[in-house]
């Protein structure tokens, strides 16, 4: 799903004005779809390895691996994004995020592509009415280089874990 | 100089002397002549109140010396040790682990001067000879007070400048001042906490003060401010014929002051709030109040800023670390094993650059397995650091028994063995609630009244008994009592009346799964509920607890004679002996120590019993569990081959688990799945393997 075509069918789109301060994001994408998360919150990037399943657990939660004697958790973006369960390609990476109560968490995306600087009039936040899954884990939307951006929203990924 | 830095050898050793004086104190009350324990005591107190001065916490010095005070008369034979005195000492050492309690939590101890419980030892001191019913009554209260202290102690330092107590020739000065219409300031200096030289930055806000007023009274003193006696904070009172706020700039001007606050003086008045004002001069820290707007919103009702403030500090973390004191032995035998380590490094190296190819494998099995041997030691020698006795945690409870022996107004005597029996520190750390539980529940139910005592022929004085000793890898404590014991018919009544159970399943079941029924959530035979014991909240949580640090615990009653507690504890938590297994194509760890035996079962073996598989072995019935269908795997072995079990044990209750393959036994390192995983039922950690993979261990108990 395009998410220019997000934008007309049901999601209200806000000015926020508040700041005016720049900050660094991490694209990255998810089979057509493009993300970003702030940088600041990202402790790590590394390639697929192994994943150790965990039985009894959710879908997209595809089980631990083991970054430099850490056993971190490992969720599945796409399908957390209610897309389906993608294939492992080379450029597919395991991006461990930092969050304030649950620790490092890895989530594993497509490809890593770029960091990008957006300012704060690049980025308009979303008041969404959607009832999508997904829609709840985006905060903004940020415009780069004629592209749109969604920013995950990381209060969002660490209330919800299970 | 900084006394931060010397902030946890402080604790440590109050802590310490605290225990020392608590446990002295109670020999004291035992053997109110005891010359060589009263010497102690007033030893332990006067180090007590020269660490606190030296650290310049005024309160606790105040109390320590006036508990000192007692102690030499009594030491002098002026005073006669009485039970109500015992009393006040005891609440004073409550008071002074308040004092600490907040030291560790904020690095400040608080504004509760805890007077009542001063003026209680000097009651002491007046009289002499006299009755202490005073001393008493004043104690009661001081609990109160203390309490309320401890709510209102934040460091709030607006209101400092009232606390300093004036002599007749400052107020003098003061009211000669004001009827000159000069105005006089109370104002009150923090200076940051990671400042270094804070008497020079002390000096130089005195020097900035004085070019617009007078100084008339500094607390701490002058001289002591410049030795850097204090805190973090000092409180000036200044005379001065231009406005606060001037003298507020000037000492602003000051950098690392974190922040300045003053107010006129009202002299007949001690509430300043109304006309307080606080200016801020840095980027309020978090656990500092919020804004300049809100410190004067709340300034207006008084007891609010106090309550908020104590609400952050409790949330912020203490200052001071856990810590573990280590033998320096201990430490020299790791620093051998990690140049050993080194040198076994740098043999590898030269092994793998040597050039002959044929003498490279056996010299470098041979280095592997001098690493092998190395890592061993290198193991035991960290985990002996991270054994702590058992002695910290039940030194506590002599007094605790001597408490609840007045509350419950039953005799008893606790008698310990085993306090140098040394757990990992994690342990140690959790293990005394679950003590203290079992502890109270021996005074409160086990024990029987005078009265029953004297007619079943037991000695008036009730005995408990708390044993620890080490058993292979585990420690066992046990708690006893000559109690009544438990009476199963009683349980099983409550059982039936609650539903637990029915009346025909509490004819089919034996004593001891009765007594079992104890362990389930909100459970309790306590007749009456007694602030003790009783509200059937407890042996359910002791049981969770101890299950948490893979422990158990098991009860054995006889009614009428009493009962024993036994918890069974593993050394250490954190590298386990564990037993690898296959189960489709994934890799689990089984803890060693509950696995019984390892069996190979024929298929035609296998029976079902209620539509259970089961397996006779030797003659006990076990179910078997299919790990392939706990897990969600499916298992590669075909029906008709041996099927192999681990035989696991959960207390008396044992299970087979049927795996595909085995590994091997293996030393593996628990690491937790982190907070994200919450809750994973079966799985009780993970742990990386040889090859960097990694691998869940299965939690039998859960399995069972």
């Amino acid at each position: 799903m395009e998410l220019s075509t997000n934008t007309e069918t049901g999601l209200a789109v806000k000015e926020d004005n508040s700041s005016i301060e720049t900050a660094q994001y991490i694209v990255l994408r998810l089979g057509e779809e493009q993300y970003g998360i702030n940088i600041q919150s990202i402790d790590n990037i590394v390639r697929m390895q192994t994943i150790t399943r965990i039985p009894k657990m959710p879908d997209y939660l595809l089980g631990v691996i083991n970054m430099r004697g850490e056993v971190i958790p490992v969720v599945s973006m796409r399908l957390k994004m209610g897309l389906d369960k993608g294939e492992i390609t080379k450029q597919t990476r395991i991006i461990v995020l930092k969050l304030e109560q649950e620790g490092n968490v890895g989530f594993l995306v497509d490809e890593v592509k770029e960091v990008v600087t957006l300012t704060s009039n690049e980025i308009e936040s979303l008041t969404y009415q959607s009832q999508e899954e997904k829609s709840g884990l985006i905060s903004a939307v940020g415009k780069h280089n004629g592209e749109l951006i969604s920013l995950v929203d990381l209060n969002a990924v660490s209330l919800e874990g299970n | 100089m900084d006394v931060s830095q010397y902030l946890e050898i402080f604790l440590d050793e109050t802590k310490e002397h605290l225990q020392n004086l608590n446990t002295r104190i109670l020999e004291l009350e035992a053997d109110p002549e005891g010359t060589d324990t009263i010497n102690e005591i007033f030893r332990a107190a006067h180090s007590l109140k020269g660490m606190a001065g030296t650290m310049g916490y005024k309160r606790m010095q105040n109390l320590t010396h006036d508990m000192e005070n007692v102690f030499s008369e009594v030491r002098n034979g002026t005073i006669k040790v009485k039970p109500e005195m015992i009393d006040v000492l005891f609440q004073c050492l409550d008071a002074l682990e308040g004092y600490t309690e907040n030291i560790q939590n904020s690095a400040d101890e608080g504004t509760n001067d805890n007077e009542v419980l001063i003026k209680a030892l000097n009651d002491i001191m007046k009289n002499k000879n006299g009755d202490s019913a005073v001393a008493t009554d004043a104690a009661d209260t001081s609990n109160k007070s203390s309490a309320a202290g401890a709510v209102s102690s934040s460091g709030d330092i607006a209101v400092k400048w009232d606390g300093i107590s004036l002599d007749d020739s400052q107020v003098s000065v003061i009211k000669a001042a004001k009827t000159q219409g000069k105005n006089v300031y109370g104002i009150n200096v923090l200076i940051q906490e990671n400042c270094i030289l804070k008497a020079a930055r002390a000096f130089l806000v005195f020097k900035a003060v004085e070019e617009l007023a007078e100084i008339i009274v500094s607390d701490p003193s002058a001289q002591d401010v410049e030795d850097e006696k204090f805190d973090r904070d000092f409180t000036l009172i200044v005379i001065s014929d231009g406005s606060l706020e001037a003298v507020i700039k000037a000492a602003e001007g000051v950098s690392e002051i974190e922040k300045v606050v003053g107010a006129p003086i009202v002299l007949e008045n001690n509430v300043h709030y109304k006309e307080m004002a606080v200016v801020e001069t840095e980027e309020p820290k978090e656990e500092k109040q919020s804004s300049p707007k809100a410190d004067v919103a709340a300034a207006g009702a008084a007891p609010a800023p106090a309550k908020n403030e104590t609400k952050k500090q409790t949330l912020a973390k203490p200052v001071v670390n856990r810590t573990v004191r280590v033998d320096i032995e201990k430490l020299d035998s790791l620093m051998n094993l990690v140049s050993e380590l080194i040198i076994a490094k740098n043999s590898l190296v030269s092994v793998s650059s040597q050039e002959q190819q044929v003498n490279t494998n056996t010299a470098f099995n041979e280095q592997i397995e001098y690493i092998e041997q190395v890592t061993t030691n290198l193991h035991e020698s960290v985990m002996k650091v991270r054994m702590v006795p058992i002695e910290s945690v039940v030194n506590k409870f002599p007094r605790m028994i001597r408490d609840l022996s007045k509350k419950l107004d039953k005799k008893m005597e606790l008698y310990m063995s085993g306090e140098e029996t040394e757990l990992d520190r994690t342990v140690v750390d959790e293990i005394g609630d679950p003590l203290m539980h079992l502890l109270r529940n021996a005074a409160d139910h086990g024990l029987e009244s005078a009265e029953v005592r004297a007619q079943r022929g037991k000695p008036a004085v009730g005995s408990i008994f708390l044993d620890a000793y080490q058993d292979g890898n585990n420690v066992v404590i046990e708690v006893r009592d000559d109690g009544n014991g438990i009476d199963v018919e009683a349980v099983k009544k409550k059982a039936i009346e609650r539903g637990s159970i029915t009346a025909e399943q509490a004819v089919t079941m034996t004593d001891k799964e009765i007594i079992n029924l104890l362990f389930l959530p909100s459970f309790s035979t306590a007749q009456k509920v007694t602030d003790v014991s009783g509200r059937g909240v407890g042996l359910d949580v002791v049981k969770s607890k101890i299950e948490s640090l893979s422990g158990e615990v098991e009860v054995k009653s006889k009614l009428g004679e009493g009962s024993t507690w036994t918890i069974r504890l593993p050394l250490t938590l954190a590298i386990i002996q564990a037993l690898m297994v296959v189960v489709g194509d994934e890799k689990y760890a089984i803890s060693l120590g509950s696995i019984q035996t390892l069996e190979n079962i024929p298929p035609q073996d296998v029976k079902l019993v209620q539509n259970r598989e089961v397996i006779n072995l030797r003659g006990t019935v076990i179910p078997l569990i299919r790990l392939g269908d706990v897990l969600d795997i499916e298992n590669r072995k075909s029906k008709e081959e041996d099927l192999i079990v681990v035989i696991v044990k959960k207390g008396d209750k044992r299970a087979g688990l049927v795996i595909d393959e085995l590994i091997g036994q293996q030393e593996i390192v628990i690491k937790t799945l982190g907070r994200y995983i919450k809750q994973c039922k079966f799985i009780s950690g993970a742990t990386i393997l040889g090859d960097g993979e990694i691998a869940l261990i299965l939690d039998t108990n859960a399995l069972i």
